[in-house]
C-alpha cells in the first residue's frame, strides 16, 4: 500500500514540507507576514510599472519583503519537461495564479492554514484541472516518465 | 526594513527553499508523477507545511501581542468570486502542462538552470498579462 502510494519513499516528502512549514511559520510569527510564492511576481513589476494598478498599496508595501523572500528558493531546478511545456504552462500558472491572488503556496498553504473557504475552492479547482491536463498531455504525448 | 528583519526573511525563503529541494518539489518531474496518479507525494508536502503554518496562524496571533520583531500579524485576503476559481482553474492547466509552480520557478533563478528559465519566464510574462487585463478592466 504504502510502495503503491509512495513508490519513491514518503519521509522526503514529510520532511520537506515540514522544513516548508517552518519557512513559512518563522516569517509569520516574526514579521506576520504571509508569504505565499506568486504575488511576488505581481509586485517586483510594480518597480517598473507605474499605473495605478501596478502601483496598489498591497504590492508597493509588500514588495521589499517578498524578493527578500523569493531569494531564498533560487537553488536550482532540473527538467527534461519539454521547452513548449514549460513556457506555455508557465504563462498560465503566471495569469492563473495572480487572477486568483494564489497558488499551491498561496492558496494551498497559507489559505488552507487560515482556514479560508475560498482558498479550499480554489485548491480543488486547481488540483482538478491540473490532474486533467496533465493526464490528457500524458496519453496525447506518451507521458515523460 | 531592518538588518533582522531582512535577514530573518531571507532563512524563511531559505527554508522554504530546502523544503522544496528535500521534497523533491523541485523537479516538475515529480510534481506530474503525482497529477498523473503514479505518486502521492505532494499531499505529504502540502499536509505537511499546510499542518504546521496552521499552528503558527492560530497560535501567534493569540498568544503574541505582536510579531516578534515588531508590526502586526497579517490577514489574508481571499474572497470566493470568479477571478478567485477561473485563476485556480487556468492555473492548474498551466501546472499541469508544465509540473511548475511560482515557487519552483523562482528557483530556477539559481546559477546556472537554464532549464527552468522558460516557466520563469512563462511566469513573469503571464503576471504581467494579468496585471494589464485587469487595469484595463478596471478602467
Amino acid at each position: 500500500m504504502i510502495d503503491t502510494l509512495f513508490p519513491t519513499g514518503w519521509a522526503h516528502y514529510l520532511a520537506g514540507g515540514l522544513l516548508i512549514g517552518t519557512g513559512v511559520s518563522l516569517l509569520y510569527l516574526a514579521l506576520g507576514a504571509i508569504g505565499g510564492m506568486s504575488t511576488v511576481f505581481s509586485s517586483t513589476w510594480s518597480w517598473l510599472l507605474r499605473g495605478p494598478w501596478w502601483q496598489q498599496a498591497r504590492f508597493v508595501e509588500s514588495r521589499q519583503w517578498r524578493l527578500w523572500l523569493a531569494w531564498g528558493p533560487s537553488a536550482g531546478l532540473h527538467t527534461q519537461v519539454p521547452v513548449w511545456r514549460l513556457g506555455l504552462g508557465g504563462l498560465l500558472v503566471g495569469f492563473g495564479a495572480r487572477l486568483s491572488n494564489g497558488c499551491t503556496s498561496g492558496h494551498g498553504i497559507c489559505g488552507l492554514a487560515s482556514l479560508q473557504a475560498p482558498a479550499l475552492a480554489a485548491v480543488l479547482t486547481f488540483m482538478a484541472t491540473g490532474i486533467l491536463t496533465a493526464h490528457l498531455v500524458a496519453r496525447l504525448a506518451g507521458g515523460l516518465a | 526594513m531592518n538588518a533582522r528583519q531582512i535577514l530573518v526573511t531571507v532563512a524563511s525563503g531559505l527554508l522554504f527553499g530546502l523544503g522544496l529541494a528535500v521534497s523533491t518539489m523541485l523537479s516538475p518531474e515529480v510534481v506530474l508523477s503525482f497529477l498523473e496518479f503514479r505518486d502521492a507525494g505532494l499531499l505529504l508536502v502540502m499536509g505537511g507545511a499546510m499542518g504546521l503554518a496552521l499552528l503558527a496562524y492560530q497560535w501567534g496571533p493569540r498568544r503574541l501581542r505582536q510579531p516578534w520583531l515588531g508590526g502586526a500579524f497579517d490577514r489574508r485576503q481571499a474572497r470566493l468570486d470568479r477571478d478567485t476559481l477561473l485563476g485556480a482553474a487556468l492555473f492548474g492547466v498551466g501546472w499541469g502542462l508544465s509540473g511548475v509552480c511560482p515557487g519552483p520557478a523562482i528557483a530556477s533563478l539559481g546559477a546556472g538552470n537554464i532549464e527552468g528559465w522558460p516557466a520563469l519566464l512563462g511566469i513573469v510574462v503571464g503576471a504581467w498579462l494579468q496585471g494589464v487585463w485587469a487595469a484595463r478592466r478596471a478602467r
